[in-house]
């Protein structure tokens, strides 16, 4: 009995478990992939699934089914059928989304539960036990309806779906767990950009508690945008040299993509890439070696998109760059380099941007959604399913939380953040500082956010701009940062006699109803005091 | 980071100035394990720091148990005699104790032997023993040797039979012990053997009837693999005494079948000797007894609630009839003291009457005086108990009034209807 997460994308589906040793492992399906492609092609009696029916793609497209995930428990009139142009075509089956394949119709539904069986299929030769336990990472703007639907649609696909959680914070989860940062209280943009649609989150993290302070969904960016870039730039070569339409017919199109998608991996991870067709159009061979920076080039509005995306979210959640501690970037397209680099940019120094190509120690981001969902599926398997459904309840998931950090006035008339906005209480917490004096003051503070300018000399240094900048001229930098100030005091406590130097313990225990305990501890000398609610 | 000086106006110890502002009411992910824990706080509605106790205590015991896990797992090797035994005779060894694994026995994985050979190689291997002398080369043959039939099944099973370590002798007849205590190891021991899996317990003395029966039949059956192949003397493998060779197989085959039958002896024996000392056997014999006796007693029971019913009944009885005995001597004694009191409320009233006729001088007719006294008496002779009351009563109350109890005499007589002289 096996607990695994399961990342049921557009593009790909990955499957990953937590070791007997407790490290986590992404699943391989036959073919070796450890991300398998969310497709499904029919040839006559036989189906094909994963990269076996992507291949289909330019021979079959008309029966070969992709980008499915979105519609399922939409009604057909409401979907953007934009990436399904040249695939199997959506059709209106009762009103659900449907697809007619070798003349007969077939439900999204249904190819939910195919797609689905396969994969646990997979996985269960992999594991060589049978998959009883699922967490599945649905996009943070699924609906109600269609986590039930597709919890349901899983149930029939033989998978217990014990959890859904939304995908920045399973990719959050991954990376924190694996870094053992959860503990370290910081506000987080995770920036998902996927096959065909991107999602950028921000989430506060306090005492290890995700918060979702905003999000964002789009279908107009994506690895596919820069697929149809590459293609384009391709084109218009090809045009060039043999004066013939490279995307003329269907199978010209659909063989350039894939050349284009195979070239577009190739790149992030070398400097060039050989981009070649065989009988591309009209029996002309396409041969050319393309270089990231020429990639770059021609993705260019792509990419200062997704950055504007990122800034959008951002404002969306009232912060500025400035408060953003970390950036993660997750989803296969996010390990083109030229994403991260883009973000550096945009967010402050102090901002960290987790991606691939930054740090080679990282895990694929493709994988952290996955690798997020099996962490969860292995922490609630001792859990008994009422117990976990009721943590899902709205008494538990619904919380109070600071909306002003609470700290301490240092020494210097500094606010010594203890706990920051957003935290959820009842907490304690403990910090340790050191005392200047003999009898020591320990005031707790209602912090003010402000921003500090310093006007730093002329350096390589951009401030927030979209594009990229090539005019840095040379005039000073104004170099910003977030600052709190102690602006509302809540309390004044006084520990005497802890000793000049020594170090002072100051817990802040926030009850549940809303009373505040505030106590300082110094070798032998302690003293308290309560706020009442 | 440090903090600043209490200033000097503060004299007090403490001063809350003001609440925190309005909180946010929002949402949280419900992923990770921080998220588990607040669940669970707000579940089982604990406070942060009963929370943060209970953890670590939990903790503490996990930690524990961790420790008693994986603590001194293999012991080292330290017996010289061991150390320097001879490779060639190596059959002789206690192939566990070589790995050390001497705790585990017949009960160590493979795993275990893995590690435990590993461990052996990587401090007995020639070349890390080189510097220190020679013994330990032969040593390294025997480790291999060791691992070699630990990890075989067959041959495993074949040195476990013979395994001299791991028996456990049965107790000494002349010696006192526990029955549970002493024979538990050995039937362990013995069932290490068995071909079928689980082993029932010993049990203990609580242990029910059917248990008991299970085990000693389970024993009484018993279906052993052990084998004595590993005794065997060594078959010469040169090809030049074909004959030699056919001669020690058989010699081998014989003494194997021998070992075997003797075995199968010996465990029938040991069985049935504690059988008979089972205290339980003799406990479920005495059960036995005492329910045949309260059987019995039961089949008799008819008769004899009939005999306490008949008790019951004269007892009863008696009783009832000592009762209303008792009733009618009350009854009868009561009469006898109304009895008494009418006769002296008589007496008294014909006093009375007496008197009255005499102190009213005889209604002034005294020289009629012995013929009003005969019809006095006759008057009072035969009226009743109730009349004479009455009449006494009311000459009585007339008082001196002479006419008045004349004429009451009067009447009374009149009443009577008996014969006077003087009340005509």
């Amino acid at each position: 009995m096996a607990a695994v997460g399961i990342a049921f994308g557009n593009t790909t589906t990955s499957i990953a478990y937590v070791r007997e040793d407790g490290k986590l492992e992404v699943i391989a399906d036959p073919d070796g992939d450890r991300f398998i492609a969310s497709a499904l092609s029919y040839l006559g009696q036989d189906e094909y699934h994963g990269s076996q029916a992507i291949g289909q793609l330019i021979r079959n497209a008309e029966n070969t089914i992709v980008n499915f995930r979105d519609f399922i428990g939409v009604p057909f009139e409401k979907i953007d059928t934009t990436y399904s142009q040249h695939s199997a075509k959506p059709i209106n089956v009762d009103g659900k989304v449907g697809y007619e394949i070798n003349g007969n119709k077939i439900t999204v539904e249904e190819v939910t539960k195919r797609h689905l069986k396969k994969i646990a299929k997979d996985a269960e030769d992999y594991l060589g036990e049978k998959i009883e336990d699922v967490v599945l990472s649905v996009p943070e703007n699924f609906t109600e309806e269609q986590k039930a639907l597709l919890i349901n649609l899983a149930k029939q696909s033989g998978l217990n779906i014990r959890q859904t959680i939304s995908e920045p914070s399973a990719a959050l989860l991954s990376h924190l767990t694996s870094e053992k940062e959860l503990n370290n209280d910081k506000v987080y943009v995770v920036a998902d950009f996927g096959g065909i649609r991107s999602d950028v989150s921000v989430i506060a993290v306090r005492g290890g508690i995700f918060t979702l302070l905003s999000s964002a969904h789009t279908y107009e960016l994506g690895g596919n945008k820069l697929d149809l870039a590459l293609m384009d730039f391709v084109a218009k070569d090809f045009k060039s040299k043999y004066k013939v339409d490279a995307l003329g017919t269907k199978k010209s199109w659909a063989k350039l993509n894939s050349a284009s998608i195979i070239s577009k991996k190739t790149l992030s991870n070398v400097e060039s890439a050989p981009i070649s067709v065989d009988a591309l159009a009209e029996g002309f061979d396409y041969n050319n070696t393309i270089n990231r920076m020429r990639f770059e080039v021609v993705g260019r509005q792509v990419f200062s998109k997704m950055a504007a995306f990122i800034e959008d979210a951002i404002k969306k959640a009232g912060l500025e760059t400035l408060d953003i501690d970390s950036v993660l970037l997750a989803g296969g397209s996010s390990n083109v380099p030229k994403i991260a680099r883009n973000l550096e940019f945009i967010f402050p120094e102090s901002t960290k941007i987790i991606a691939p190509s930054l740090d080679s120690k990282l895990p694929n981001p493709n994988e952290l959604n996955s690798r997020g969902a099996a962490l969860q599926a292995y922490l609630i398997s001792t859990f008994d399913d009422d117990v976990i459904k009721q943590s899902l309840s709205a008494d538990v998931v619904e919380t109070k939380q600071l909306s002003k950090p609470i700290g301490l006035k240092g020494a210097d008339g500094e606010f010594i953040t203890v706990l920051p906005r957003n935290t959820v209480y009842p907490i304690k917490r403990v910090i340790s500082l050191e005392a200047s004096a003999d009898d020591v003051f320990i005031e707790l503070y209602e912090g003010e956010r402000t921003i500090k300018e310093t006007v730093e000399e002329p350096e390589e240094e951009s401030e927030d701009e979209d594009e990229e900048d090539d005019d840095s001229e040379d005039e000073p930098d104004i170099i910003r940062e977030v600052v709190y100030k102690p602006s509302k005091l809540l309390a004044q406590l006084a520990l005497r006699g802890a000793g000049k130097g020594a170090k002072v313990e100051v817990v802040v225990n926030i009850r549940k109803e809303g009373k505040i305990q505030l106590a300082a501890r110094s070798g032998k000398v302690a003293s308290k005091g309560v706020i009442e609610a | 980071m440090s903090l600043p000086a209490v200033p000097a106006d503060f004299k007090e110890d403490f001063k809350a100035a003001s609440k925190f502002s309005e909180p946010l009411e929002a949402k949280v992910e419900p992923v990770g394990q921080y998220f588990l824990a607040h669940a669970t706080r707000i579940l089982q509605d604990r406070t942060w720091s009963e929370y943060e106790q209970i953890k670590e205590k939990k903790a503490r015991e996990e930690a524990s148990k961790q420790k008693k896990d994986d603590g001194d797992e293999f012991e080292d090797v330290t017996d010289p005699e061991l150390l320097e035994h001879d490779p060639r005779d190596w059959k002789k060894c206690d192939l566990y104790a070589v790995l050390g694994l001497n705790k585990f026995r017949s009960r160590a994985t493979r795993d275990q032997i893995d590690r435990a050979y590993r461990k052996q190689v990587l401090q007995f291997h020639p070349d890390k023993q080189g510097e220190k002398g020679g013994f330990q080369d032969g040593f390294f043959k025997i480790i291999q040797k060791a691992y070699e039939v630990l990890t075989d099944a067959t041959k495993r099973r074949q040195f476990d039979s013979v395994d001299k370590a791991a028996e456990v002798p049965a107790p000494s007849k002349k010696s006192k012990y526990d029955f549970f205590e002493a024979w538990g190891p050995v039937f362990e021991a013995e069932g290490r053997f068995s071909v079928r899996q689980p082993v029932p317990k010993l049990g203990n003395t609580e242990s029910s009837k059917q248990d008991v029966e299970e085990f000693y039949k389970f024993w009484n059956n018993f279906d052993s693999w052990r084998s004595f192949e590993f005794l065997d003397e060594d078959v010469p493998d040169d090809t030049s005494n074909r004959d030699h060779k056919r001669y020690i197989e058989k010699k081998n085959h014989s003494a194997r079948r021998k070992r075997k039958t003797d075995d199968n002896k010996r465990l029938d024996a040991l069985v049935k000797r504690a059988h008979s000392e089972d205290p339980r056997i003799k406990k479920f014999k005495q059960l036995e007894k005492e329910e045949k006796a309260r059987k019995k007693w039961e089949r008799e029971a008819g008769a004899r609630q009939a005999a306490a019913e008949a008790k019951e009944k004269a007892e009863k009885e008696a009783a009832e009839k000592a009762k209303k005995e008792a009733e009618q001597k009350q009854k009868r004694e009561k009469n006898k003291k109304s009895k008494e009191a009418k006769k002296s409320a008589k007496k008294k009233s014909k006093r009375t009457i007496r008197a009255a006729v005499k102190d009213t001088k005889y209604f002034g007719a005294e020289a009629n005086a012995s013929v009003i006294d005969s019809d006095v008496e006759t008057l009072l002779s035969s009226l009743e108990f109730e009349p004479l009351v009455e009449l006494g009563d009311n000459v009585k109350a007339a008082g001196d009034d002479a006419e008045k109890i004349k004429s009451l005499l009067l009447a009374a007589a009149k009443a009577t209807g008996k014969s006077y002289d003087y009340f005509k």
